[in-house]
């Protein structure tokens, strides 16, 4: 594999740090404000893409910043599987901050400049986690994340928000200090590097009994891939402004999770060495648990938000479930699925934040109707949802499709049941809000006539959703990328 | 005169603190500027030896000419300019620290006496740190310890005398305990040059006065160094002292008695006598070190007084220190060096965080931090950056010694010692969170009806502490981050160290 040494990597997570710091100084003035973060998404977006045709081509980038101490090195190396996350990311953060643009005016929140701020640092760390090429480096810029991201769940600053927030930081710093971290210390006390490797770097250097433990506090520690049991933390966030829900589902915050997972499992422990002592197995389960619990917990929650954190819980857990098959298949309809799920979720809370700006309803029970005020929306509702079921031709299909395949390579029959039954309860609690907001007649007195929120909300809102229905039509773009990724896990078979 | 240097590293201040009340006496303000340059210029005098040190290696000075062993030798090699370094910096930051500080917890006619004694303190502990001869160590003990009973009576409040005079009791005592063990040491080789005690010594390792030696001299310096349960005199002490002689304190004066400890440990006793000691010495000094770690967190947690919270939190970071030392192999001895250093930044950052505060608004007390991070936004940023860096997160000081102490456990098959260092951390998340929280979440007393609207945002008036005690205070809390991500400089130093020590 070539590498080439650039320091591209490190623009890309510099520059929404730079306009951080324009941020701060334009508070006065938000259109100046706006402006900046608008111009970081954008570079941040070209850069990113700029590196695209490197990867594409089968080489890998690599920087070298500075070594803290023997062993423990801040480094980036951006390769395929980074790219999806990193693409992903950037991508939506340019969506985002259009959409958070329109939210904050439209609510005329306090302490926008803060918010701002949050954002661009929490994209910058997603970055910094994306082109990790250690485990170190990847654990500094997971916890800055949960610091900034937990400023903005506490945005409200209501004794609610508070709380919630609190559990949020509660949850996520607690396991990555206490799992996370001591995992990575044995990593490194057991296999002498924390350098990510195609094979795994852990493969004979210590018994199965020790590399199980590792697994099982990796797995323990990553909290913000949301496996039940540390999974709470995820609806108690939901009292954070939608925006915030939005990139912490789609992007900043449980993606980053997920990534994390599949990246320790594939680099740090290796395809190989996972499947010989039978670790992956065991993972499949219990995320098929996290799965099916998550899907019936999402059915109860009548506020929407909630449904939909629920939502992401089970739809998470099926990235791992994925990964967990380690084969090819599996492998590649977890990495896809990172990116799929991304632009589905973040429609949906992008409609849920529209409806309650355009009608302050936060609850599914009051959405009758809704559908013939704000069609637009409610159709990119209705695309969002379909391809959380994974009905063709919508992206969700893709992944569940090479998903089945997976557990076919894998001979895990069982599994198979999980997600035909996962599939209907996806249905069951998404379908009956589509069918009310279109076909169910409105309690009187509502306005009629069509009624849509600001342009700035809406136009995100069918960006992300057409973009459902372009990971359908244009997958092969995204299957080159993964498959290079899945290729150099397994050791170019694929 | 360069040859000289480690001679007028404690000469200058020695006799600047004589003339400083005679300066004081033509204008007070004069005071200031003497012991700030005066420091000053025993910061760089350190950096020049430490550039002499890394290209020649050990420094010998003799004083006055006379040959060790029959003269006072100082000895300086990479254990003792390491330490150097941080204490004369810190002595440095303090003085300047000091300025605005003193004006409000010092009286006024007091002034220049406190910058004399002050001067004494930094001559005395500079001393016990460069010298070659343990004798001169009690001398220079002495110098130090009576000087910091002065500077703790010196706070405004009446417990001051009280904490002072408690710790010139405990102080005596451990002091004399010192001094028992240099006699018995003199009784046996008859000689006090540490060098030479070193080479003589192992003959006598199988006497019981050896032993005796040892152990007076161990307890005397635990009882310097605050290990629990030795610590009382601490928590008192800093609470009432003046905040700037609790933050030089807090960094300087526990981190001198580690190094002694770590010097008669090591150097003038060797790891041949831990192995044929009749009790298992290293086992009890790592018992004392854990319930150390685990009392200082706990007893941290239940404070309302920040001061006192601060120093029960030392009491913690002390047993770390101590964890290293007992350990006994080269990346637990580069632990606890490289956390001297890591203390000295972070705790230092935190009691000058305090002075700040209490010059602002007067109250230590924790819950009047509600509400300060919109009054003192810079203070309170550097606040943080130590309470994170105590936490242990990695890219912090904190993180490189906790790192270097857990890999040492695991070297030496005590993996259990990791869980506890991660307890602790996990205390002292708590103890600090409690005060973030106050201090960025919550609204300042009085003031609660104000928050919560998104209209009626108004923002607080930003009164920032003044300049004279903000740059310290956040040079400092840059540092906990520079040394944090650039950790490799202090630990090579520290193993280089760590290598002679443990040879």
């Amino acid at each position: 594999m070539e590498i080439i040494e650039s320091a591209r990597p490190v623009y890309a997570i510099l520059v929404s740090l730079l306009a951080v710091v324009l941020i701060s100084f334009s508070g006065k003035s938000p259109n100046l404000r706006e402006m900046w973060t608008m111009l970081a998404a954008l570079l941040k977006f070209g850069l990113v893409v700029s590196m695209l045709p490197t990867i594409l081509a089968g080489k890998v980038i690599e920087y070298h910043v500075t070594r803290v101490l023997p062993g423990l090195d801040i480094a980036f190396r951006v390769d395929s599987l980074g790219m999806v996350l990193a693409l992903t990311a950037s991508f939506l953060w340019i969506i985002t901050s259009v959409y958070a643009i329109g939210y904050m005016r439209s609510m005329d929140e306090h302490a926008q400049t803060r918010f701002f701020m949050c954002f661009a640092i929490a994209l910058s760390s997603a970055m910094g986690v994306a082109f990790s090429a250690n485990v170190f480096t990847l654990f500094v810029f997971y916890e800055i994340i949960t610091v900034t991201t937990f400023a903005l769940v506490a945005h409200e600053e209501t004794p609610e928000a508070i709380k919630g927030a609190r559990r949020y930081l509660a949850y996520l710093l607690g396991t990555s200090i206490f799992f996370f971290l001591p995992a990575m210390f044995l990593t490194y006390n057991y296999a002498g590097t924390l350098d990510f490797a195609g094979q795994g770097i852990l493969a004979g250097k210590a018994s199965y009994t020790i590399i199980s433990i590792i697994f099982v506090l990796y797995i323990a520690g990553i909290a913000k891939a949301g496996m039940m049991p540390f999974h709470s933390w995820l609806p108690a966030a939901m009292v954070a402004p939608t925006p915030v829900s939005a990139l912490l589902h789609a992007v900043a915050v449980v993606k980053v999770g997920v990534f994390t997972v599949i990246r320790i499992l594939l680099f740090v422990f290796g395809v190989d060495l996972l499947s010989k002592i039978g670790l992956g197995t065991y993972l499949a389960y219990f995320a098929s648990f996290t799965i099916i619990t998550a899907s019936i917990m999402a059915l109860r929650q009548d506020n929407l938000k909630l449904r939909l954190a629920y939502s992401t819980i089970s739809q998470l857990s099926y990235i791992i479930l994925a990964v967990a098959l380690l084969t090819p298949s599996g492998i590649t309809s977890s990495m896809m699925h990172i990116t799929i799920h991304a632009f589905g979720k973040i429609t949906l809370f992008f409609v849920a934040g529209a409806i309650y700006v355009t009608t302050h309803k936060k609850n599914v029970s009051e959405l009758n109707g809704i559908g013939r005020q704000m069609p637009f929306t409610m159709a990119a509702f209705t695309i969002g949802s379909f391809s959380m079921i994974a009905v063709p031709p919508f992206g969700g299909f893709i992944s569940k499709w090479y998903l089945i395949m997976g557990t076919f390579e894998a001979k895990l029959i069982p599994i198979l049941i999980v997600i035909v039954v996962s599939t209907l309860l996806n249905a069951a609690y998404f379908l009956p809000i589509v069918y009310a907001a279109f076909f169910k007649q409105p309690e009187s007195g509502e306005v009629h006539g069509i009624k849509e929120a600001p342009a700035l909300m809406v136009a995100p809102i069918l960006i992300t959703a057409a973009g459902v229905l372009v990971l359908f039509f244009a997958s092969p773009l995204l299957l080159n990328l993964v498959k290079i990724a899945v290729a150099s896990a397994l050791g170019g078979i694929y | 005169m360069i040859k000289h240097l480690p001679a007028l590293l404690i000469v200058i201040p020695l006799l600047v603190a004589i003339i400083t009340p005679l300066i004081g006496r033509i204008n007070r303000a004069l005071s200031w500027y003497t012991a700030t340059i005066t420091t000053f210029i025993s910061f760089v005098i350190s950096l020049s030896l430490l550039k002499t040190v890394l290209e020649q290696g050990r420094i010998s000075y003799w004083m006055s000419g006379w040959e060790p062993p029959w003269g006072i030798e100082y000895a300086i090699d990479y254990l003792n300019i390491f330490v150097l370094i941080i204490i004369s910096f810190m002595a440095f930051v303090g003085a300047i620290y000091s300025k605005k500080n003193i004006d409000i917890e010092i009286d006024e006619e007091k002034k220049p006496f406190f910058y004399s004694v002050y001067l004494l303190f930094v001559t005395g502990i500079m001393g016990m740190t460069v010298t070659g001869d343990i004798f001169n160590i009690y001398v220079f003990l002495e110098i130090t310890s009576l000087s910091s009973y002065a500077l703790i009576a010196l706070g405004k409040k009446r417990q001051a005398l009280l904490a002072g005079f408690n710790y010139l009791i405990m102080g005596s005592i451990g002091a004399t305990f010192f001094l028992l063990g240099i006699g018995y040491l003199y009784l046996m080789t008859g000689t006090l040059n540490i060098a030479d005690l070193a080479v003589r010594l192992p003959e006598f390792y199988h006497t019981k006065a050896i032993f005796t030696a040892f152990t007076f001299l161990a307890v005397g310096l635990l009882m310097k160094l605050a290990v629990f349960p030795l610590h009382f005199w601490m928590p008192n002490a800093y609470a009432f002292a003046p905040s700037t002689i609790s933050a030089v304190m807090a960094a300087t004066g526990t981190k001198v008695a580690a190094y002694v400890l770590i010097r008669v440990m090591f150097t003038v006793f060797s790891l041949e006598f831990y192995a044929q000691a009749p009790f298992n010495i290293q086992y009890i000094l790592l018992v004392l070190a854990v319930a150390a770690i685990l009392a200082g967190s706990i007893m941290a947690l239940a404070q309302t007084d920040i001061k006192k919270m601060l120093a029960y939190s030392s009491v913690g970071q002390i047993g770390y220190i101590l964890l290293g030392i007992t350990l006994m192999n080269t990346n637990g001895m580069i632990g606890s060096l490289i956390h001297l250093l890591n203390h000295a930044l972070m705790k230092g950052t935190l009691f000058l965080v305090v002075g700040a505060v209490v010059y602002r608004t007067g109250l230590t007390s924790i819950e009047n931090f509600r509400g300060l991070g919109k009054k003192m936004p810079f203070t309170m940023a550097a606040f943080t950056i130590a309470a994170l860096s105590m936490t242990g997160v990695p890219l912090t000081v904190g993180f490189v010694s906790k790192w270097y102490l857990s890999v040492a456990s695991i070297e030496i098959g005590m993996w259990w010692l990791v869980p506890i260092i991660l307890l602790s951390s996990l205390l002292t998340a708590i103890y600090f969170w409690r005060i973030i929280d106050n201090v960025w979440f919550k609204p300042a007393l009085g003031e609660e009806g104000l928050e919560h609207g998104h209209d009626n945002h108004r923002k607080p008036k930003s009164n920032d502490a003044p300049a004279s005690m903000l740059i310290p205070t956040f040079t400092v809390a840059m540092l906990c981050l520079v040394f944090g991500v650039f950790a490799y400089g202090p630990v090579s130093l520290a193993e280089k160290a760590a290598m002679i020590l443990l040879k």
